[in-house]
């Protein structure tokens, strides 16, 4: 598909813009089927996903290590840009990837600690039970997921130390309006 | 109802999290995708894109070397040997409004915000593929049309002088992400 020749483009001018139209190159790959046709292209792919989920507590310990690895470094040599940037990006992965894993709790609690991350002024004045809470409760979720009983107490933890955390990010970013809008803004995605 | 050939699409998908980028791949060969090429960063992603040409690029935001947003940037340049023109999916953690809008002003097509669902990035490339956006070039952007809607509660002045210019309705980037599944 990629190797046909892209259509000839149309562009109108206007004063400060110009609108480009071109045939949609894309267009041969729509094909039309009846109402009655039984292939479902989404239902055969999520029962695919549903075919790794072997994998997913492996994966998840993995991507908890790595967090618990970044804040190792944290701890031993104090807030640099490049351990800041590992521990954000570990938590932001656990964050986005969490919940498709199986593991919800893990991922709100991740949130809580991106936006540490992202909207204290100063990580070094971020006291270091808030973070490290974090970083065991993530662990913990994931360690202990098959326990019948934990998954209440795993939302019920992701929830409070999201509170403790909004109410420090509040606090500290009182000053900062443009913080502050953004910590109090609501997610575009949909509270478990 | 139309479906699509995905076995006639070639993707890119970047994402520097290894177990994404299998849940990814899973996902587009059961749709049936034969062709889905993988870079862990935007600049491994950049050349491969100039390499393979694919149809549609699928990438994460939070990466090494440069993001997914500056992989955006560097694919929507008009002068470009390159294609300028492919969709872009933005599949990523971030879940704030405002990343919609800087996502949306870096020439992404559509936003996915993560947990990924497989009904959300069907429909994503269903949109892409069956509603192509005309571009829009201006002295600070080049990209799909920003516009989805006409506004009647708008009172400023018409932004883009010279004329008035015909609106494909859609929902907005911001209401498709919110609604990610």
């Amino acid at each position: 598909m990629a190797k046909e020749k892209p259509g000839s483009l149309q562009i109108k001018s206007f004063a400060d813009h110009h609108v480009i139209t071109q045939p949609n190159p894309l267009r041969k790959v729509l094909f039309r089927v009846p109402e009655s046709d039984r292939d479902d292209p989404v239902a055969r792919a999520e029962k695919a996903r549903a075919g790794l989920s072997g994998e997913f507590k492996k994966w998840m310990t993995i991507e908890a290590d790595r967090l618990s690895a970044a804040h190792a470094a944290i701890l031993g040599d104090g807030f640099t840009s490049e351990n800041r940037e590992e521990m954000f990006r570990a938590a932001h992965d656990i964050k986005g990837d969490a919940a498709t894993f199986g593991f919800p709790s893990a991922g709100a609690a991740a949130e809580s600690l991106c936006r540490i991350i992202e909207h204290a002024p100063d990580l070094d004045e971020v006291p270091a039970d808030l973070i490290t809470h974090h970083i065991n409760a993530i662990q913990a979720i994931v360690r202990e997921r098959t326990k019948l009983d934990t998954a209440v107490m795993a939302s019920a933890l992701s929830k409070q130390l999201r509170g403790v955390a909004d109410e420090f990010l509040v606090m500290v970013n009182r000053d900062r309006p443009e913080h502050l809008e953004a910590i109090l803004a609501p997610s575009i995605v949909p509270a478990e | 109802m139309y479906r699509i050939d995905f076995n006639k699409l070639r993707f890119l998908i970047c994402d520097d999290n290894p177990h994404m980028r299998r849940i990814l791949r899973t996902l587009l060969h059961s749709f049936g995708a034969r062709e889905a090429y993988e870079a862990e960063d935007g600049a491994t992603a950049l050349e491969m894109y100039h390499h393979y040409v694919p149809d549609i690029v699928i990438t994460d935001w939070a990466m090494p070397i440069f993001d997914g947003l500056e992989l955006a940037q560097m694919i929507r340049q008009p002068e470009s040997k390159g294609n300028p023109y492919a969709p872009i999916i933005m599949l990523t953690g971030h879940s704030e409004k405002r990343r919609v809008t800087v996502a949306r002003d870096a020439g992404v097509t559509e936003f996915l915000a993560k947990p990924i669902s497989a009904k959300g990035l069907y429909q994503r490339i269903l949109n892409v593929v069956a509603n192509p956006r005309p571009f829009i070039k201006t002295k600070t952007y080049f990209g799909p049309d920003r516009r989805r809607n006409t506004s009647n509660a708008y009172i400023g002045p018409e932004r883009r002088v010279g004329g008035e210019m015909e609106v494909l309705q859609q929902p907005s980037l911001l209401d498709k992400a919110r609604t990610s599944v």
